[in-house]
């Protein structure tokens, strides 16, 4: 499967307290509301400006902080295809997973902004369009290309009525 | 695939969970009785949509039968480790803290709520076996100078993603003279360096809290093998350290108290899982008693947990606090989440013990967060600037 959409760049370390800000706790049940402040604190113009598709492109360390699966899922439903980082915090890495939003591993520093990316990942390749360049990607772990091939987690299990991830 | 001894939520992730629960089509909870939900974020509820939140967990516990600690009760990983964990379990928490258990040499790791969801259906988790860093300290910590120091100094130096994946193993000889309390401190702060687990090797310090908890049969001698092979290791000399502090807007951004301006502060907030037990009430109190909290400053002391709030009141602690000048707050997290209970104003800046200070982490992406330790924070009260603890111990 090929995702095409335009990056959005931020920087190194964004937080748990950027994608999904602790004063806008009370929406954590009302997602589609959250989601219309999704790194708000870390670009004021993101939240009304992101597109169908597009693509978050961090640094290091993207999600780093809290458990909060509301984090990756927002993103997700903000519509952002895939998220692109030179590393990730475990437990948002694992969230995002489960929530079937993809991320991927890569060196970022060369993407501009609003730069046309292609995102194959099952070709284990990000083109960037727009500088006529090609990363290859790692494989994720078996266990959690299971996971996001159903859709997430939840998607998994309801599919197989437990957890059903080989030995 | 890994037995799930112990799973737990809180209030901002455990009703995602119940719903991912409901969604993947469970209505039996495996093993109800070590099942818990904790509702410590909002406790008590600020907001309409939270004591809805509210309702759900507690409608969900009288469904499955799955244990709730209700508001006022105490923070998560504070009453686990009084009441329910054991050495050599392994135990997932909805919250990032959850690593905590590690003081009691618990694998405890943080995790998000389907995964918890899943947990609390089945019982079990998928998780990869981390590599070990080895920390160890040797030395004895000087005069206020504290645990919390210490932690803060090694996610200084490792980074705030040094040790992502990894297990910390926290061992030498300071760590053995270290209380309970102050094992409990560094457990929790593991996560901010990007460790899946902070672990101390259990030890009659450990029997003795089990023994208090009334949980001593429990205990189960673990060691590391003599053979066992670390990923780093790391060598501390905690004769070297000084009071530590983490300045805007995070954790591994650490300064010592004679680097840093000793600028105003509006907000002492003294209390949460990292810093909020008998021994940082107490050192807190010795501080400030007899003393005034400076003008324009506020000072906010929130007891951990229930038992610990009596205890302190039992102490004449919190008559301290209060006569100070300070607000003695309910137990739960408190200002740290930035839900409610000591929001910062546009500009501010607060001195917290606790273990986080992103950007907007207390309710106000315009406040300046700093962490240290409780007698750096009683200090900076009584000063209405960053303070030097080593001045009053």
């Amino acid at each position: 499967m090929k995702l095409t959409g335009k990056a959005w760049i931020f920087g190194d370390g964004i937080s748990t307290d950027h994608i999904a800000p602790g004063r806008l706790f009370h929406l954590r049940s009302n997602l589609p509301e959250l989601a219309k402040h999704v790194l708000e604190d870390a670009r004021a113009e993101f939240p009304e400006k992101v597109e169908k598709g597009d693509f978050v492109v961090g640094g290091k360390n993207f999600g780093q902080g809290s458990s909060r699966e509301h984090a990756p899922t927002i993103i997700k439903l903000a519509g952002v295809n895939a998220v692109l980082a030179k590393s990730f915090a475990r437990i948002f890495f694992r969230n995002a997973i489960n929530v079937g939003l993809p991320v991927v591993i890569m060196d970022t520093d060369t993407i501009k902004e609003h730069d046309e990316l292609e995102v194959d990942l099952s070709g284990g390749i990000v083109r960037n369009i727009t500088q006529g360049t090609e990363t290859s990607i790692p494989p994720l772990p078996d266990v959690m290309q299971k996971i996001l091939a159903d859709g997430g987690l939840a998607s998994h299990v309801q599919k197989h009525g437990k957890l059903d991830l080989g030995s | 695939m890994v037995n799930v001894d112990l799973a737990y939520v809180q209030d901002g992730t455990g009703p995602l969970a119940v719903r991912q629960f409901r969604k993947m089509g469970f209505t039996q909870a495996h093993n109800p009785k070590r099942k818990i939900l904790f509702l410590d974020h909002a406790s008590p509820s600020p907001r309409r949509e939270l004591s809805n939140d509210h309702m759900l967990l507690r409608e969900f516990a009288k469904e499955t039968g799955v244990q709730i600690s209700d508001v006022g009760n105490g923070i998560c990983h504070v009453v686990v480790l009084e009441s329910y964990l054991s050495p050599g379990e392994v135990a997932v928490g909805a919250d990032s803290h959850s690593c905590t258990g590690g003081s009691l040499c618990a694998f405890t790791t943080g995790m998000g709520s389907t995964d918890v969801a899943v947990a609390f259906a089945l019982g079990k988790t998928w998780m990869r076996c981390p590599e070990t860093f080895k920390i160890r300290v040797e030395g004895e910590l000087p005069k206020a100078v504290y645990s919390k120091d210490l932690m803060l100094h090694i996610i200084g130096t490792i980074g705030a993603d040094g040790a992502t994946y990894k297990a910390l193993e926290l061992c030498g000889s300071t760590v053995d003279g270290l209380s309970m309390d102050a094992r409990i401190t560094m457990s929790n702060i593991a996560v901010e360096s990007g460790a899946k687990a902070g672990l101390i090797a259990p030890d009659d310090t450990t029997r003795a809290f089990l023994r208090e908890h009334g949980r001593e049969e429990h205990y189960v001698a673990l060691r590391p093998d003599a053979d066992a092979e670390y990923e780093r290791v790391i060598e501390i000399d905690a004769s070297k350290l000084v009071p530590t502090l983490s300045c805007p807007h995070f954790v591994d951004n650490t300064r010592t108290i004679d680097e840093i301006e000793r600028i105003n502060v509006n907000q002492v907030f003294i209390g949460t899982c990292t810093n909020g037990h008998m021994e940082d009430l107490r050192i807190a109190a010795s501080i400030l008693k007899g003393k005034h909290v400076a003008p324009g400053t506020r000072l906010l002391v929130t007891p951990a947990s229930r038992s610990l709030y009596l205890k302190a009141m039992e102490e004449g602690l919190l008559s301290i606090f209060a006569e100070a000048g300070g607000l003695v707050t309910s137990p739960g997290c408190g200002a740290c989440v930035g839900v409610h209970a000591g929001v910062l104003g546009d500009g501010e800046v607060c001195v917290a013990t606790q273990n986080r200070n992103f950007q907007g982490r207390m309710g106000n992406p315009k406040g300046n967060i700093y962490l240290g330790s409780p007698a750096l924070a009683a200090a900076t009260a009584i000063e209405g600037r960053i303070a030097d603890p080593r001045d009053y111990v």
